[in-house]
């Protein structure tokens, strides 16, 4: 029983590491609830200066100053979503990794799934088509003995080889 | 075999992609276009680089075209623009105003007192948070502010002298008016 105390203990203080090294930028603030916080918002708000980084993942200048500002904010009980919107009104969009959908952005979001219709309609409507096609004109017989002598001939051909 | 009008569908297509692809190629990534254009300037109150007991903002300026070019002695194409700045103060068309962004005082006095100052005056923005109000991400960034207070126009970058004649200049003679 004791030993197998020792074993959980071990394991679970294994995992608790693992879990510490797995972790993606140390925060060295106090408040490690409110560092996790800014960090969760900031994977998805785009460090402009590194432009395919997040805020989350950036060391540069800009990101600190921005986090920096969340933190302040935050502190001051603000909610994510009026740290967006403070970011948003400064920066823009483009700060956001996910644009809003807005008139602009239509075509954004809903492109793709447009291209994906239309290609699905052409599909059938081609395969309909050929299959109408097939069904309507079926082999004269001068064309069924023409077909099965070329069929014949490949076969002899490639026997003869 | 007769040539349908169908089979143009792809090429037409290729000429329409690549007509967009050409267009991206072209485009600066690191511009992006600012959410404050036709928006009020942000107010601040900042100290002033040279006297820092005397304090200046933007509400100092309603009725009066000018530039608040955002600079910093550590910023390296802030070096660039500035003998275009130093041009355009002489030539007297615009009063233009420095925001020191995050940036030591001395250094700073320094540099205008080796390379000419073409500020009305600067402020300290010591840590750069007025210049967040002002979507700065990268200096030097230089706003044409009108008569009411409103942002026309942001240049992302040093300026150029292609800018200056082509945009800037024009626009303020224009909002001057």
């Amino acid at each position: 029983m004791r030993r197998g105390g020792w074993i959980v203990l071990m394991l679970v203080s294994g995992l608790m590491m693992d879990a510490a090294l797995a972790r993606e930028a140390q925060p060295l603030a106090e408040d490690p609830v409110l560092e996790r916080r800014i960090n969760a918002l900031g994977e998805d708000l785009r460090c402009l200066v590194c432009q395919n980084q997040s805020l989350a993942d950036s060391h540069a200048d800009f990101a600190i100053d921005v986090k920096n500002e969340m933190r302040l904010q935050m502190q001051q009980g603000r909610s994510d979503q009026e740290v967006v919107d403070f970011l948003v009104a400064r920066y823009g969009d483009f700060i956001l990794f996910k644009p809003p959908v807005k008139a602009v952005t239509m075509l954004l979001w809903f492109g793709p799934f447009i291209l994906l219709a239309v290609g699905a309609a052409v599909l059938i409507v081609t395969l309909r088509r050929r299959r109408q096609r097939s069904e309507q004109t079926p082999l004269s017989e001068a064309e069924q003995r023409r077909a099965a002598a070329l069929l014949g001939d490949t076969l002899d051909g490639e026997q003869n080889r | 075999m007769k040539l349908s009008w169908r089979a143009l569908i792809p090429l037409l297509i290729f000429v329409g992609l690549a007509g967009f692809l050409a267009r991206g190629l072209f485009l600066n990534p690191t511009e992006v276009p600012s959410v404050l254009i036709g928006k009020p300037a942000p107010l601040f109150t900042l100290p002033q680089l040279h006297e820092p007991a005397q304090t200046f903002g933007p509400a100092e300026m309603q009725g009066k075209v000018w530039l608040l070019n955002v600079w910093a002695s550590w910023c390296v194409s802030c070096r660039e623009e500035h003998p275009l700045l130093v041009r355009l103060a002489r030539s007297g068309v615009v009063p233009i105003y420095g925001l020191d962004y995050k940036d030591d005082p001395a250094a700073a006095i320094g540099l205008l007192q080796q390379q000419g100052d073409p500020y009305v005056l600067s402020v300290s923005d010591g840590n750069g948070r007025v210049g967040m109000d002002y979507g700065v991400y990268g200096v030097p960034e230089t706003y044409v502010i009108d008569k009411q207070g409103v942002i026309r126009y942001k240049q992302i970058g040093p300026i150029t002298e292609q800018a200056l004649d082509k945009t800037i200049v024009p626009l303020i003679k224009e909002l001057q008016r």
